[in-house]
């Protein structure tokens, strides 16, 4: 039926002229900072501009103030849905560095927390692509089991979100029973919920309709643009650098890497759903499997001694006032060491020139990198759509910026 | 006749109070907050909303993301100086009476990042009413700043902003209450 | 063979480039290169179509800064990565502290873009052929370079904290 207005010839004259719309800095749907001017041809996307940087907090230089063991705070607030992952990839590359033997106790305690702080990340972005579709409910009930998530890491650390979690050399205590209590019950009690919200969204009609075809990238744009993480393997490429360049121990371990097939927005939230279920069988593997030993490496120099031998032995006194002060000694050297995030492969890049902090820390930020992609990504759809697919790239504002 | 009178005399049908009481509890626990969150404070305000912590008990229920339909500006996490002009908008957008909460170290007082793109607390560009410090804060603690804002609101006098000390204080940041530049 | 790859790429690079090659260096745990920053584009190119080496990603760019040394104050260093071979190397190319400029490589890694956007935003480095050099991270009408040596941390000009109480003065490290 045509559309019988007055205003008939203005709107079809209207084709060829654009508009200029102001998506953000602070826009309810960008899910963080930044910002992106697009120009759209009614509802139809043309071009897009992006700004950063509303959230600069200058990591890389407040890196070279701070003695190693004080780094850890501020590696936490990259990434801040996952931060155990970015803690423990910076500890990993200081023992890289002075060149630790960890026991495998640790390995495989680092594993648990990794791969639960993996499954918090993926609960906030699979809940955020619920809201931004409409579907609120979802975010309610995962948020419940995150509040969980964080009760298992306060046994550890005693923080929830900015965990700060583990030392150089291992973590600072054993889990508690309390924890192995919390873990079993975790392990028993997530997967109902995670089927109830699997239910709701995986093959939901609506859902599916408004997240196919949307936001697609092929695989060889992927690689062009720096993709990794769920992103690309949403694009076909199962690149993971845990089978990559295993590190702490995920050699030992069993489990499959979902990839997808185009690209768009369903691939993305359909490989975070079964990458959640692929770290709930890790976690069962490591928790079965946890094997006797101690829970920190044997290096003095950056490990605190126990108080009994501060109090009686010479050389325990030294190391510890040297680590409180922040007078460690470091060999000079160069690493990179990258660890699977909850976005890809998470970089850190260190320099170090023998002095009490890092002459060079530079962080490979994967959302930084893939960022760049979106306005390829996003030209040719409909504003709603841009939204969406904004969304399921997970776009952290902290990792963005730094 | 007699049974409208008993009815007068058992005191349902009105009530005594002053004005100042009856529209600061009106506005105390229907406060509709503007949620600025940048970064981790932000997620710890996204667990305060959900279930476990809920925010809309408190009357909280709608967030509205339009200054201009909000009450409290929620400032949560750090506000470098690139962002600074761009809160000052957004604070003067929206209408009086209008508070400000401060959660978390960074928007108090710039946190642990003392450089030279951070803004060293947003109190160098807004006023603040309630600052809530911590690191992320717990929720418990951001729902004690809002039970504050709550008391603050209850007993402030409902023509605030024509109170001298309030307009000293709008002064000194150079914000006027009439007039809203476009591109300030 | 792939076992070799790492051994033989200095070799392999030096046979094919001759001066543009200038050394090698084992690191803590990867093979650095040290090339001349004119042939940067081109050796890059090379590796990305060599069929032994297959480097279809760049990790990561970034520059440091060497205040100290002389005529080679800013290297720039690329990570890169071949995922069929699973091979990681860098190279780095060095350049001095007056008007330090370089080939961008966008045009054979786009993800390369803002990485050299941001080097720019705290480096100063230039880079010839950039589609976009602009300042990414800080403010547009910023007038130095931030993440050289030379400059603080700290905005000098905020009078709410006071150094002495953070166990430094104003020009400490």
């Amino acid at each position: 039926m045509e559309f019988k207005t007055k205003y008939k010839e203005e709107i079809e004259n209207l084709n060829g002229e654009l508009a200029t719309i102001n998506f953000g800095p602070t826009h309810p749907a960008t899910h963080g900072i930044f910002q992106n001017i697009l120009q759209v041809n009614g509802e139809k996307i043309v071009s897009s501009e992006q700004t950063l940087g509303y959230i600069h907090r200058a990591f890389e230089k407040l890196a070279e103030r701070r003695p190693y063991n004080q780094i850890t705070p501020i590696t936490d607030r990259l990434n801040y849905c996952s931060s155990p992952i970015n803690n423990m990839g910076w500890h990993m590359t200081v023992e890289k560095l002075i060149q630790a033997e960890i026991p495998k106790k640790v390995d495989y305690m680092r594993i648990i927390i990794m791969e639960l702080a993996r499954i918090a990340d993926h609960l906030i972005c699979n809940s955020v692509v619920g809201v931004d579709t409409g579907a609120l409910t979802g975010f309610t009930y995962l948020f419940q089991e995150r509040e969980k998530i964080y009760e298992l890491y306060e046994e550890v650390c005693g923080a929830r979100l900015t965990t700060n979690i583990g030392r150089i050399g291992g973590f600072e205590r054993d889990f508690s029973p309390e924890f192995h209590r919390k873990l079993k019950s975790f392990l028993i009690e997530f997967p109902k919920t995670f089927d109830q919200f699997d239910q709701l969204l995986s093959r939901n009609r609506i859902f599916m309709d408004r997240t196919k075809g949307v936001g697609p990238i092929s695989a060889e744009r992927a690689v062009d643009y720096g993709f990794v993480g769920p992103n690309l393997r949403a694009a076909g490429i199962d690149y993971d650098v845990r089978v990559m360049n295993p590190y702490a121990s995920y050699q030992d371990f069993d489990f499959d890497i979902p990839v997808g097939v185009q690209g768009d927005t369903y691939d993305r939230f359909m490989v975070r759903q079964e990458e959640i279920r692929q770290s709930l069988r890790i976690i069962h593997q490591a928790y079965n499997n946890l094997p006797e030993g101690s829970y920190k490496a044997d290096i003095p120099e950056f490990y605190l001694p126990p108080k009994e031998e501060v109090y009686h032995q010479m050389e325990a006194l030294i190391y510890h006032f040297k680590i409180v002060m922040g007078e460690t000694e470091v060999p000079v050297g160069e690493v990179y060491h990258a660890v699977e995030g909850g976005n890809g492969e998470l970089g850190y890049y260190l320099i170090s020139d023998g002095g009490r902090t890092p002459y060079r820390l530079q962080f490979r930020r994967p959302c930084f990198i893939y960022y760049q992609a979106y306005p390829e990504m996003i030209t040719g759809q409909t504003l709603s759509d841009a939204v969406l697919t904004l969304s399921s790239l997970n776009v952290i504002a902290g990792e963005l910026d730094a | 006749m007699g049974e409208i009178n008993e009815k007068v005399i058992n005191g349902e049908g009105y009530q005594l109070t002053t004005l100042d009481k009856a529209v600061g509890l009106a506005r105390s626990n229907s406060l509709w907050p503007l949620p600025f969150a940048t970064s981790c404070c932000g997620i710890e305000f996204m667990a305060t909303m959900g279930s476990n912590y809920d925010l809309s008990r408190f009357g909280m229920e709608r967030m509205s993301f339009s200054p201009r339909q909000a009450d409290l500006l929620i400032v949560a996490g750090t506000i470098s100086k690139k962002l600074g002009p761009i809160l000052r908008q957004v604070y003067e957008q929206m209408a009086e009476p209008k508070w400000v909460l401060s959660v978390g170290a960074c928007a108090s007082s710039g946190g642990i990042f003392d450089t030279y793109s951070v803004l060293q607390g947003i109190d160098r560009v807004i006023p603040v009413d309630v600052y809530v410090p911590g690191c992320p804060p717990r929720p418990e603690q951001i729902i004690d700043g809002i039970m504050n804002i709550q008391k603050l609101v209850q007993n402030e006098s409902i023509r605030r902003r024509h109170e001298p000390h309030y307009q000293e204080l709008l002064k000194k940041y150079n914000i006027s209450l009439n007039d809203i530049q476009p591109n300030s | 063979m792939t076992s070799n790859l790492i051994p033989d790429l200095f070799h392999i690079l030096k046979s094919h480039f001759g001066d543009a090659v200038i050394q090698s260096h084992l690191s803590t745990d990867l093979l650095n290169i040290e090339i001349q920053p004119e042939s940067v584009k081109e050796i890059l190119l090379f590796l990305k179509k060599h069929p032994d080496y297959d480097v279809n990603f760049l990790t990561l760019l970034g520059a440091v800064h060497y205040p100290e040394q002389e005529n080679r104050n800013f290297a720039i260093v690329y990570h890169l990565h071949s995922w069929s071979k699973n091979i990681r190397f860098r190279i780095k190319a060095f350049l001095p502290e007056t008007n330090p400029t370089i080939d961008s490589v966008v045009t054979i890694y786009p993800c390369a873009n803002w990485m050299e956007r941001e080097t720019y935003d705290f480096y100063g480095i230039h880079f010839n052929d950039h589609p976009n050099l602009k300042r990414i991270l800080n403010e547009d009408d910023m007038d130095y370079f931030p993440m050289r040596k030379e400059y603080a941390l700290e905005d000098q000009s905020r009078e709410d904290k006071d150094d002495r109480y953070f166990g430094r003065t104003q020009h400490n490290r």
